[in-house]
């Protein structure tokens, strides 16, 4: 490209490497192209991220304070938006379905997954390992939304492979789509179901790290199969169950596509998150402001959470 | 809790041998028939959209079409714009994919070889964006969008999601990863910067890029939430909003012919899946580790 840069220097080679190390003296031109250079490099995804996430984050938060239906002005509420958003009985019930949802479906998701990982883990055929680990992967690479609509179709009271299961084990039909509890099951399980297998895949790193002189050890002390796990295997794991928690609850606090695909919020407001009541009052309601308050609202929750993990992770976290 | 006379009675290696044994064939069929939970959904699916629209609620189910009825498929064909369809979804997350290998092996490559101030600063700045949830911009986002004259086209969700931290992150790893001698080698060669990365450490961070690419098109080709809020006319959907749209004209009608359409949309998938497993695994856990 440039023939300027072409000669570096004119004495050859430096003796030591650590000066050589300092890319043998560029000339002046050199030099300068060095000093914007990095710039140049960084410059798509520094204005990019400035423009799309960082500038709407700012934007977020000041239009939470605003009340705003894209047509007409905006005008300052001040903490209006907070204050009704709060009160507000549809945010609430599904601030809360929020909450029970990241509960229940987190604990599933990394009770499944660590067990299985185990599972895996331990003295299994080459193949079959292989086989398990992508068969529980797979459900990741699928979209959530055509998940869902099969998904749909098989929790279906009537005619649905589920209840036709349960029939087999004496259970009458579940009406699984058209009440309150149903329908928080339906979510729930399809979630587990498509998202377990990331937590497991971390597992499988985090045992994969376990020396396996460790077990020797404990086996030598006279640990068995159960008591290796919980006193060998679960400690050294921490860690990875740590980062492993933290992704899952951040993932479900944002759930929407299944929630939104299976039961469209419903029935009455009982499987609502979140997520679908700042889409609803932002896109269907036209409120943009109480959308951002709700949003701000969200945000919080989530730093709070992951701040408390890590603080009571010092804890509970053991490190080799 | 054995007792002594059981010990000496019968040879330990005996036991020990005969008891693993049992719970290796005990674990295999827990996770056999954690793996049919897993994957019968999806074979179901797969089963009932080859089968004649008919036969959609048989019961009970079957997992194997016997004589194999593409009605379904033509009905896709029919009622939903499929064709279009996938353009948009391809074109969407392959200039998205596109987008982000470049755009992050440039900005990886700053962070791990090349010298500024705020280097560390700025990186972490970008570590923190990957936990904003996208909820929390989106209003922002479609506004500006709107602002532009670029709401409700192919661009609008585009452009967004290009510039991408987790992809930076990944590839800056990668990049540590390579000698800094080849820069000096290069240097040495009479290479300019430019032509340092271009010619030397970008072809070797091409495995990274793939991961990079792989995971960029995995999470788009499925997005929902931000084609739902940035598309409103059909003609702009993309695959999953296609189907949702399907499902909800039909009802409850012929599920066959939605299954198709599922069906359909999952193939890219399920190649890239093929193919890109391993790396896909890798990009997925990166940086959960130590």
């Amino acid at each position: 490209m440039s023939t300027a840069t072409s000669t570096p220097t004119g004495t050859g080679r430096e003796p030591g490497r650590k000066v050589a190390h300092k890319h043998s003296q560029p000339s002046k031109r050199g030099r300068v192209q060095q000093r914007w250079l990095p710039w140049a490099f960084l410059a798509p995804t520094i204005v990019g991220m400035g423009i799309f996430t960082l500038l709407p984050i700012v934007a977020s938060i000041a239009l939470a304070f605003f009340r705003w239906d894209i047509i007409s002005a905006p005008t300052f509420v001040g903490f209006d938006n907070f204050a009704e958003v709060v009160q507000d009985p549809t945010v609430r019930v599904s601030f809360l379905n929020t909450i029970v949802f990241v509960v229940v479906a987190v604990s599933l998701q990394l009770g499944l997954a660590l067990g299985l990982a185990i599972m895996v883990q331990e003295k299994l055929p080459a193949w079959l390992r292989v086989f398990f680990r992508s068969a529980f992967f797979f459900p990741l690479i699928l979209s959530a939304a055509s998940v869902s609509i099969f998904m749909r179709y098989l929790f279906n009271e009537q005619f649905g492979v589920v209840n036709w299961m349960l029939s087999l084990i004496g259970i009458p039909a579940v009406p699984w789509l058209t009440t309150p509890g149903g329908s928080a099951a339906v979510v729930i399980l399809v979630y587990v179901w498509q998202n377990f297998g990331f937590s497991f895949l971390l597992f499988i790193g985090g045992l994969a790290s376990i020396p396996v002189e460790t077990y020797e050890a404990a086996s030598i002390d006279g640990a068995t199969g159960w008591r290796k796990h919980v006193y060998v295997t679960l400690p050294l794991l921490s860690p990875t169950t740590l980062v492993a928690s933290v992704m899952a609850i951040i993932n479900a606090l944002q759930v929407f596509d299944q929630p939104y695909v299976l039961t469209r919020g419903g029935p009455g407001d009982s499987t609502r998150t979140a997520v679908m009541v700042i889409f609803e009052s932002a896109f269907q309601r036209l409120e943009f402001g109480q959308a951002s308050a709700i949003g701000v609202i969200l945000t919080l929750i989530i730093m709070a959470i992951t701040a408390a993990q890590f603080r009571l992770s010092k804890r509970f976290v053991f490190y080799q | 809790m054995t007792t002594i006379q059981e010990r000496v009675t019968t040879t330990a290696p005996v036991v020990t041998r005969k008891k693993r044994d049992w719970s290796v064939a005990g674990r295999i069929i827990i996770l056999l028939i954690a793996s049919v939970f897993v994957l019968g959904p999806v074979l179901w699916t797969l089963s009932t959209s080859l089968r004649p629209p008919s036969e959609s609620f048989k019961l009970p189910p079957a997992f194997l079409p016997l004589n194999p009825d593409l009605t379904s498929y033509t009905q896709v064909f029919k009622q939903l714009n499929i064709v279009l369809l996938v353009v948009n979804s391809a074109l969407v997350t392959g200039l998205i994919a596109v987008g982000q290998m470049v755009t992050a092996a440039l900005a990886g490559y700053a962070f791990a070889h090349l010298r500024f101030r705020g280097r560390g600063a700025l990186f972490s700045i970008v570590l923190a964006t990957m936990m904003v949830p996208a909820q929390v911009t989106i209003v922002p986002v479609f506004m500006l969008i709107r602002g532009v004259g670029l709401s409700d086209t192919l661009l609008a969700l585009i452009i967004p999601a290009i510039p991408t931290a987790f992809g930076t992150f990944l590839m800056r790893q990668y990049f540590m990863g390579l000698p800094g001698e080849l820069a000096e080698a290069a240097a040495i060669d009479g290479a300019s910067p430019w032509r340092t990365f271009r010619s030397v450490y970008a072809p070797l961070a091409m495995p990274g890029l793939a991961i990079v690419g792989i995971l960029a098109f995995n999470f788009h080709w499925n997005e929902f939430f931000r084609p739902l809020i940035m598309t409103i006319s059909e003609q702009n959907f993309t695959l999953p909003l296609g189907l949702v749209s399907l499902q909800g004209n039909l009802g409850t009608g012929s599920i066959s012919v939605v299954l198709a359409g599922v069906v359909l949309s999952m193939i890219p998938a399920l190649v890239v899946f093929m193919f890109g497993q391993r790396a896909l695994q890798d990009g997925l856990t990166a940086g959960t580790g130590k």
